[in-house]
């Protein structure tokens, strides 16, 4: 099995189509047909979660979380309503793998929500969807028409008694709301403001309802994971870190974009599809998971292998797999510097050690790269992060910690050098 | 305030969510409205507010919230580009240099002949394919160069 092609690929296998964005297109490539076996069957709920469990399909927005289990917490018997929400608020900087799917392939992500409002019996689904990426929101409103107009959403699901509705809820702009809390208030027609966990969503979600969240290519793989099966998921990655998955890669790279291939494939692998470090310059340092994961060396990173375990026990996390690739021309102080900007820029201001430290963090490494740091900094820097970290009530404050801490860590001497000598080591 | 056409939009929003839930619509409604007048005013939101039974004062809470809203007249064209660090990488700084020198402006200006507004923007979900900006909001063009600026620009009359 070589990486990236059709047999590699649970989401993105429509690109190899001319229109891989119709529903014509997923019907011949055998979408659909999990829907239609587990409706004619009338398959149990704790069928289809041992499945997903067997899967080992772990949440692909970032925190990785198994999304069986996720799906266990729901409860049975609740009388109300529950819901379904998926989160294609994906504006974690070094991240584009859910609009490519929202762009190519609709109607899998769809079938996924179908499933999954099924499973957890679910009234309705709510994807919120990135407000900077209006174009994707209305072809996936498109392709909810398209998908009720052939009778699988809506009443009467393929004449199975069983109603369902899916709907697009579009944001406006607003980092935080790609955390789960507040993506709730943030469809609810709040401010996006992360509630405080517990209660979880699963117990008091959408208007107070049961409610479960998943990432977009995670929803996308349920319908892969059905029709195969969960141990053939399982297979195309490694133990605990099943399946492909989209690994964004970004940066100075010969060719950016999305390279869908197992979990657990070599750093080194990706990179050589991805066209290899901008021609003429060697590697310095790569963010594996998106902004919020701790960088990591060139070395270290290209001895890791792509999956949740290996990438965590080199100190950092693979996050939503969006990979920042950074080569020698690259000061830190500055790359960090615009990184510590977007957190300040980001924090919802709920908790003051988030809505402080993120902007004295931002200031202090904004004086280092002009050249006015002063040799308390580091450390200064380093005890504010640890008073921002545990003492939030969102992981915001330690995504902003994560960058900041991390490259102080690994490339200490280039922001020694800006403090000493009031400019950058690196020749630009 | 708002035309026949806007209000539909903003209908089929409101039919979205339960039916006691209307206050759900109000991102939407908000850029429907935006879309239409431009940009925010105080009376705008009065009116949103009115149509979607919340006090005016949540709709402002959400309309300062999401930086995408205009609370204040923008240019004809708004040009949100974004400089995070993928961007960065690819040659954002270059564009941002080359669009405050073309214009005449800097971020959070607008041009004095009112046809363009300069922004900064944060992620937009699309880092592969940057340096990229938006236009008023819904339009993003991508792989930006010098010469492709130029010919946006040109463009947005």
């Amino acid at each position: 099995m070589s990486l990236n092609t059709p047999d590699t690929q649970v989401c993105l296998w429509t690109l190899q189509h001319a229109e891989p964005a119709s529903l014509a297109t997923y019907i011949a490539g055998g979408g659909y047909e999990a829907l239609k076996k587990i409706l004619a069957e009338k398959t149990p709920a704790e069928d289809i979660i041992a499945e997903v469990k067997t899967s080992a399909l772990r949440g692909r927005g970032g925190a990785g979380f198994p999304t069986g289990l996720k799906w266990s917490f729901m409860p049975r018997g609740f009388p109300g309503d529950k819901y379904v929400v998926c989160n294609s608020d994906e504006g974690e900087p070094g991240t584009f793998k859910d609009r490519d799917i929202l762009r190519y392939n609709p109607h899998q992500l769809i079938e996924g929500m179908i499933i999954a409002g099924y499973t957890l019996g679910a009234v309705a689904g709510y994807n919120y969807i990135h407000g900077e990426i209006y174009e994707a929101y209305l072809s996936w409103e498109a392709a909810l028409d398209e998908a009720r107009a052939a009778g699988l959403l809506g009443k009467n699901i393929l004449g199975s008694g069983w109603d369902f509705e899916l709907y697009a809820h579009h944001g406006y702009g607003a980092y935080i709301c790609g955390e789960e809390t507040a993506l709730l208030e943030s469809i609810e027609g709040k401010k996006g403001q992360p509630r405080f966990k517990p209660p979880f969503p699963a117990s008091y979600g959408l208007y107070g309802k049961p409610t479960t969240i998943n990432n977009t290519e995670t929803l996308a793989s349920i319908p892969w994971i059905m029709r195969h099966g969960g141990q053939a998921f399982l297979e195309l990655g490694k133990p605990n870190n099943g399946g492909s998955k989209i690994f964004s890669i970004s940066g100075h790279v010969n060719k950016p974009g999305n390279y869908e291939i197992p979990l657990g494939t070599p750093f080194a692998d990706l990179l050589e599809m991805a066209g290899g470090v901008r021609t003429g310059h060697t590697l310095k340092a790569v963010i594996p998971g998106g902004s919020s994961a701790p960088v990591l060396p060139a070395e270290v990173m290209m001895a890791c292998t792509l999956d949740f375990d290996s990438i965590a026990k080199a100190g950092s996390m693979l996050g939503s797999g969006a990979v920042i690739v950074m080569d020698d021309s690259v000061c830190m102080v500055r790359a960090l510097q615009r990184l510590a900007y977007f957190y300040f820029e980001e924090s919802c201001g709920q908790c003051t050690p988030c809505r402080e430290g993120t902007g004295w963090m931002y200031r202090i490494v904004r004086r280092i790269e002009q050249g006015q740091g002063r040799p308390e900094d580091l450390d200064e820097l380093l005890r504010i992060g640890k008073n921002i970290a545990g003492n939030t009530i969102c992981a915001l404050g330690e995504a902003a910690v994560g960058p900041v801490a991390s490259f102080v860590k690994h490339f200490r001497k280039e922001f020694e050098y800006h403090i000493e000598h009031k400019k950058c080591l690196v020749s630009h | 305030m708002l035309s026949a056409l806007s209000l539909a939009s903003i209908d089929k929003e409101v039919a979205k969510y339960p039916a006691e839930q209307k206050q759900s619509a109000v991102m939407s409604a908000l850029r429907i409205a935006q879309v239409e007048l431009g940009w925010l005013s105080k009376d705008c939101i009065e009116y949103i507010a009115t149509y979607l039974d919340m006090p005016a004062i949540a709709v402002y809470e959400v309309a300062t919230f999401y930086n995408m809203y205009d609370l204040q007249p923008v240019g004809r064209h708004k040009v949100t580009l974004c400089t995070n660090l993928p961007c960065q990488l690819q040659g954002a700084d270059q564009i941002a240099e080359h669009l405050r020198s073309r214009l005449g402006i800097g971020f959070n200006e607008t041009t004095a002949d009112g046809r363009y507004t300069l922004k900064e923007g944060e992620c937009m979900g699309a880092c592969g394919h940057g340096p990229l900006c938006l236009h008023n909001n819904h339009t993003m063009h991508d792989h930006l160069t010098p010469e492709s600026v130029d010919k946006l620009l040109d463009d947005m009359q």
